[in-house]
């Protein structure tokens, strides 16, 4: 029993592997069923377009699967940038549906609300976080997270926002629902805060 | 409060960590994973890495120290150095480097940069823009070390990189380089208002004070070396450092 990153052809996986083995876990690349159907945990990653991403997943032999262990089974599953965008129901980027695992959708950064800001949110930003969580026990931590997105969730259910991002405006940056959660930023790549991020997913569910 | 990037660079020469003046007489530093490892401790905000000869030499991208690097890493990185192929991009993200760095390739083959940003996203690619004093005055493109002259201007330049897909800009004045003079900001601001993507302003700062001024000239995110690599910017002492949060929020980011 292992934890899977799932692989779909877009995003940088080596990055999210070797976090891992900083985090004591080890993990496999794969995008083969047989090796998914033994998944005790998923990594949804990705990087660029959801259209692509939602295709690439379509063709990827192994959706019907990966739904049967997050909606039935409920195993811990997290979603990363695209990853986690990829969760929700729709996206503007494209005007596609996605997997719809929340209730949500996925909008453009709103030019003419940031400002002189640019797209993409590119860079280190802090999060605050709204609840307290199993990856996320101490509400008042002050963290910071490296970002790359042109795109940000809208939940259509509060309940699921965990924690929210200011780039011009609040944006919601991490979302939960039992055993899914979805970051927007690249844990693999934030240093010391990323790292405990991945060591209680690793955990979780296992106390 | 507003936070910007502040990018170490790391320039290797054959698998050593090398400092050079104006592009010239690279000096030997030490080891470049030792340093890695350092500046990772210090939880810098991205890291370059630059092999400064790659592309002059027509050498490959050295994948095994890359990979060394790599998994020493917990930060975004940039590699910068003889790319001038989709496949070379291919295996430098697989290793689990995010950005690779297009200088003399773009000059060259502009074309490369769309196929890598439509593959990878423009996230993925940057373009490196090398200024020298033209014959005639005024700033002049450049590649391969510097020793290749191509007829555009800074603007020029930067509209280019941006049509062709690029997710970010670095430039820098080779004469400011190595030299603790402070960026170039006429260059830096010329660069950043052609363009609406992020310009990551390189070549000259001695400090935080020098930073604020490339952002207020326009620069999304600043970058150097000699700063990073020596004491007190004295090249006679070799020490890595980096600044603190601290630091950063109550002399860069409160400043902007």
């Amino acid at each position: 029993m292992s934890i899977v990153i799932l692989d779909y052809g877009l995003g940088n996986l080596a990055s999210i592997k070797n976090m891992l083995r900083k985090a004591g876990a080890q993990s496999i690349i794969s995008a083969d069923p047989a090796i998914i159907a033994g998944a005790a945990k998923l990594i949804l990653p990705g990087v660029g377009h959801f259209e692509a991403g939602m295709e690439n997943i379509r063709n990827s032999g192994w959706l019907d699967l990966v739904n049967q262990k997050v909606l039935v089974d409920k195993i811990p599953v997290l979603g990363i940038c695209l990853g986690m965008q990829l969760m929700a129901g729709h996206s503007e980027e494209g005007d596609v549906s996605g997997l719809g695992w929340f209730d949500a959708r996925i909008v453009k950064f709103r030019q003419e609300e940031i400002g002189s800001l640019k797209v993409p949110h590119m860079g280190w930003n802090e999060i605050t976080l709204k609840q307290s969580h199993p990856l996320f026990p101490d509400i008042h931590e002050e963290q910071r997270f490296y970002f790359v997105h042109s795109y940000h969730w809208v939940c259509n259910t509060e309940a699921d926002q965990l924690a929210v991002t200011n780039y011009g405006y609040d944006f919601t940056s991490v979302v939960a629902k039992d055993n899914i959660v979805g970051m927007q930023f690249h844990p693999e790549k934030s240093h010391r805060f990323g790292l405990a991020v991945m060591q209680r997913f690793v955990q979780w569910g296992q106390e | 409060m507003k936070r910007v990037r502040v990018i170490p660079v790391l320039g290797i020469n054959k698998g050593r960590l090398v400092k050079t003046v104006k592009f010239d007489r690279p000096a030997y530093i030490g080891d470049p994973l030792m340093a890695i490892k350092i500046f990772n401790d210090k939880e810098v905000d991205e890291l370059i890495i630059c092999d400064i000869r790659a592309s002059r030499e027509s050498r490959d991208p050295d994948y095994n120290m890359l990979q060394d690097m790599a998994s020493e890493c917990f930060m975004p990185i940039g590699y910068f150095g003889g790319i001038r192929k989709l496949e070379q991009a291919r295996k430098i993200f697989d290793l689990g480097i995010e950005k690779v760095g297009l200088s003399s390739a773009f000059c060259e083959n502009p074309q490369l940069v769309s196929e890598l940003a439509g593959n990878y996203g423009s996230q993925s690619v940057v373009v490196v823009l090398d200024f020298n004093k033209g014959i005639f005055g005024g700033q002049q493109l450049t590649a391969f070390s510097g020793t290749k002259k191509f007829k555009r201007t800074p603007s020029e330049a930067a509209r280019m990189a941006e049509d062709a897909g690029a997710g970010e800009i670095v430039v820098q004045n080779i004469s400011y380089e190595g030299t603790f003079k402070g960026y170039d900001i006429d260059l830096v601001h010329a660069v950043a208002s052609a363009v609406r993507i992020p310009v990551v302003a390189l070549g000259g700062a001695s400090g935080i004070s020098d930073f604020s001024k490339a952002i207020k000239a326009g620069a999304s995110a600043v970058a150097a070396s000699s700063q990073f690599v020596y004491n007190k910017n004295d090249t006679r002492s070799i020490l890595i450092s980096y600044p603190s949060q601290e630091q950063l929020k109550k002399e860069l980011y409160a400043s902007l």
